[in-house]
C-alpha cells in the first residue's frame, strides 16, 4: 500500500519559452503507516505537491500512483482516492460552514453515500478520536477556539476512514498548547490505528519530534529525504534554503566547536541535549 | 525618550451577544482591569495563549474597539472620544495575522501610498513617503511589483511600509509573523527592530512565539484579561513554572538551561541565548 509519485512536474504555462516550474522532476513513495513531513519555505512546491497525492492537480509530466494504479486514466475513481487520502489545508477552520459541529463532520460520509445513520456513527467516532467533548457536538463550529475548530475540521477528513492524512500546516496560529494537543493526537492516530501522515511544517521543533522521515523541497525539487536526524545534521544546508535546525541542535553544535561536547554529538530534544551535556559534566 | 505614548487604566472589554430580538443572551469579558503604561521609543511584547485577550488589548490601543469599562490614553488622547479617531489610526498602525488581508492594491507602491494619499497629503510628499518607506523596510526594489508575487514575509514588510508613509509613533502588531516560514519571520522581525530603534517608533507586539521576544524592552503576559506578568525578557524567562502556568512555552535554549540548573548544574538563571548557555557551560570545565 503507498502513494507513488513518478517523475512529477507541474509547469506553469507549459506554452512558454522558458517554462517555469513549481515542482521538477519528484519521485518518491509513501507507504501507510509511515510518519513524514515536507519542510521548505513559502513557495517551494510542498503544496502543489501534496496536491498531487489526492488528484485534485494533476501533474504536467510523470505519473501518480495509488496502490499502483495511475490515478488519472480513465475509469480511476477520483472520489475513491479522495476518500482514502484526505487533504487538510492551512487555516481548515476557514472550511468550517454547517450549523452544528455534528453536522459538518458527517458532511464528508454522506457526501461518499453512506446513510445517515452510517454518517452519523462514523462522525461521532472522529470526534472522539479528536478529543472534541459530545456536550459541543450540537453547538456552532463558530463558537469553538481556534484548536477546536481545527480538531473538528480534521475530523470531518477522519470520519471518511482515510488511509492517508495530510495536513497543510494544521498548528499555525495556534498557541504552544493547542499546537502540542493536535500534533499528540496526530501521532495517536498514526500509531494506533496506523493511518499515515503526511505534514507540513515550518515548525522544525515539531518536525524534529514528531515525524520519522522529511523531505526537503526547495525550488520545486525534493534535494533531501531522510531521518529527522540525518537532516538536522546538515543544517547548515538548511539554512541556506531558507530553512533552520531546533534551537538544541544549535546549542550542541556551538558547544561541539568549543571542545564542551563530542564533534560527532547530534541531538535533536531538549532531553537529548540535557542527557548529552550531563554526560560530560559527570565524567 | 522616556515620555509616556500609552496610558491605560482599568480597561475591561465585555464582548456582549445578542440574539435576533436584540436580548442579551451572553457577556464574556475578554478584559477585566488592564491598567499599563507604555512609554515612546519601547518595543513591549505581549504573550499570552489563545483566548487570553492579548489581541482585545491590542485593538483597544487604536480604537478598533472601545473600553467597556477604563480609558485608554492614546498620546494624550482618550480613544473613546470619537473626534480623535483620525489622528489614532494614523499615529498608531495595524498589522494583523494575515498578509493577504491587508493588501489592496495591485501595485505595490499603490499599496503603500494608500494611506497617505486618503489623508490628503499633496503628491510630491507621497512619493517621497513611499520612497522612504520601501527603503526602510528593505522593498524598494518590488515598488513596481504585484503583491500576489511576494511571499508572506515581504508583504507583511509592505503592510508595515504602508504603515510608515502615514509616520506613525506606534506600529502595532497581532500575531504578524504567525503565518510565515522561519525566514519570512526574521525579516519581519528584523524590519520593526530596526524601525523602533532607528525611527524611534514604538512597538507593542502580540505574538506566541517566546523565541520572538529574547530581544524586546518589555515583556508582558497576559491571561484571563489580566496582566499577570510583566518585567525584562530575562526577568520573565527566569520564571519559567510561572510561565507554564499561564499555558506559555519557552524556548528551548530557556528550558534546556532551566533543566540543567534542575540537575545542580550551577550555571546563572536568566539564559536567553544559545550564546550564553555555551559562555556559561564552557565557565563549568
Amino acid at each position: 500500500m503507498s502513494i507513488a509519485l513518478e517523475h512529477v512536474s507541474y509547469i506553469y504555462d507549459p506554452d512558454q519559452k522558458v517554462k517555469k516550474y513549481a515542482v521538477r522532476d519528484v519521485s518518491l513513495e509513501i507507504k501507510k503507516g509511515e510518519f513524514v513531513s515536507i519542510i521548505g519555505h513559502t513557495g517551494s512546491g510542498k503544496s502543489t505537491l501534496i496536491q498531487f497525492m489526492n488528484g485534485l492537480l494533476k501533474p504536467t509530466e510523470g505519473r501518480v500512483l495509488f496502490e499502483g494504479q495511475d490515478v488519472f486514466e480513465k475509469g480511476f475513481s477520483l472520489k475513491g482516492l479522495r476518500q482514502k487520502v484526505g487533504i487538510s489545508f492551512q487555516y481548515p477552520d476557514n472550511q468550517l460552514f454547517e450549523s452544528t459541529i455534528l453536522k459538518d463532520v458527517m458532511f464528508g460520509p454522506k457526501n461518499l453515500g453512506q446513510s445517515r445513520e452510517e454518517a452519523e456513527t462514523n462522525a461521532r467516532a472522529a470526534l472522539k478520536v479528536m478529543a472534541v467533548p459530545e456536550a459541543s457536538y450540537d453547538k456552532s463550529p463558530f463558537e469553538l477556539s481556534g484548536g477546536q475548530k481545527r480538531r473538528v475540521a480534521i475530523a470531518g477528513i477522519l470520519a471518511m476512514n482515510p488511509d492517508y492524512l495530510i495536513l497543510d500546516e494544521p498548528t499555525a496560529g495556534l498557541d504552544p498548547e493547542g499546537r502540542d494537543e493536535i500534533l499528540e493526537l496526530i501521532r495517536t492516530l498514526n500509531w494506533s490505528q496506523g493511518i499515515a501522515v503526511i505534514l507540513v511544517s515550518h515548525s522544525m521543533e515539531d518536525v524534529a519530534e514528531y515525524a520519522k522521515r522529511i523531505l526537503v523541497m526547495n525550488d520545486g525539487q525534493i534535494i533531501m529525504d531522510d531521518t529527522p536526524r540525518e537532516i538536522f545534521k546538515a543544517y547548515r544546508d538548511l539554512e541556506t534554503i531558507g530553512l533552520s535546525a531546533p534551537q538544541v541542535t544549535y546549542i550542541a553544535h556551538a558547544l561541539a566547536e568549543k571542545g564542551f561536547l563530542p564533534y560527532d554529538t547530534n541531538v535533536m530534544t531538549v532531553e537529548e541535549a540535557k542527557k548529552e551535556i550531563l554526560k560530560v559534566l559527570k565524567k | 525618550m522616556n515620555k509616556l505614548l500609552i496610558r491605560i487604566r482599568d480597561l475591561v472589554h465585555e464582548y456582549r451577544e445578542y440574539d435576533e430580538n436584540d436580548v442579551l443572551v451572553r457577556t464574556s469579558r475578554a478584559l477585566d482591569g488592564v491598567t499599563l503604561d507604555v512609554t515612546e521609543g519601547s518595543f513591549v511584547a505581549v504573550l499570552g495563549h489563545n483566548g487570553s485577550g492579548k489581541s482585545t488589548f491590542a485593538k483597544h490601543i487604536n480604537a478598533l474597539l472601545m473600553p467597556t469599562e477604563g480609558t485608554v490614553i492614546f498620546s494624550g488622547r482618550d480613544t473613546a472620544e470619537i473626534e480623535n479617531l483620525w489622528e489614532l489610526r494614523k499615529e498608531a498602525g495595524m498589522i494583523f495575522q494575515n498578509p493577504d488581508n491587508q493588501i489592496i492594491s495591485n501595485v505595490v507602491e499603490e499599496d503603500v501610498a494608500f494611506g497617505p494619499e486618503n489623508l490628503g497629503i499633496p503628491s510630491e510628499e507621497i512619493i517621497a513617503r513611499v520612497a522612504f518607506a520601501l527603503e526602510r523596510v528593505g522593498m524598494e526594489a518590488y515598488r513596481l511589483s504585484s503583491p500576489n508575487k511576494l511571499s508572506g514575509g515581504q508583504k507583511q514588510r509592505i503592510g508595515i511600509a504602508g504603515l510608515l508613509a502615514m509616520k506613525p509613533r506606534c506600529i502595532l502588531m497581532d500575531e504578524p509573523t504567525a503565518m510565515l516560514d522561519p525566514v519570512g519571520r526574521r525579516e519581519v522581525l528584523r524590519t520593526v527592530h530596526e524601525l523602533n530603534r532607528d525611527e524611534h517608533i514604538t512597538v507593542v507586539m502580540i505574538t506566541h512565539y517566546l523565541e520572538e521576544v529574547t530581544d524586546v524592552d518589555r515583556v508582558v503576559v497576559m491571561d484571563q484579561g489580566k496582566i499577570v506578568m510583566d518585567g525584562t525578557p530575562r526577568e520573565i524567562f527566569s520564571r519559567i513554572d510561572e510561565l507554564s502556568a499561564h499555558h506559555m512555552r519557552v524556548p528551548q535554549v530557556v528550558e534546556l538551561a532551566y533543566e540543567l540548573r534542575k540537575e545542580g548544574v550551577p550555571i546563572p538563571e536568566g539564559i536567553l541565548t544559545v550564546d550564553e548557555l555555551v559562555e556559561a557551560l564552557c565557565r563549568l570545565r
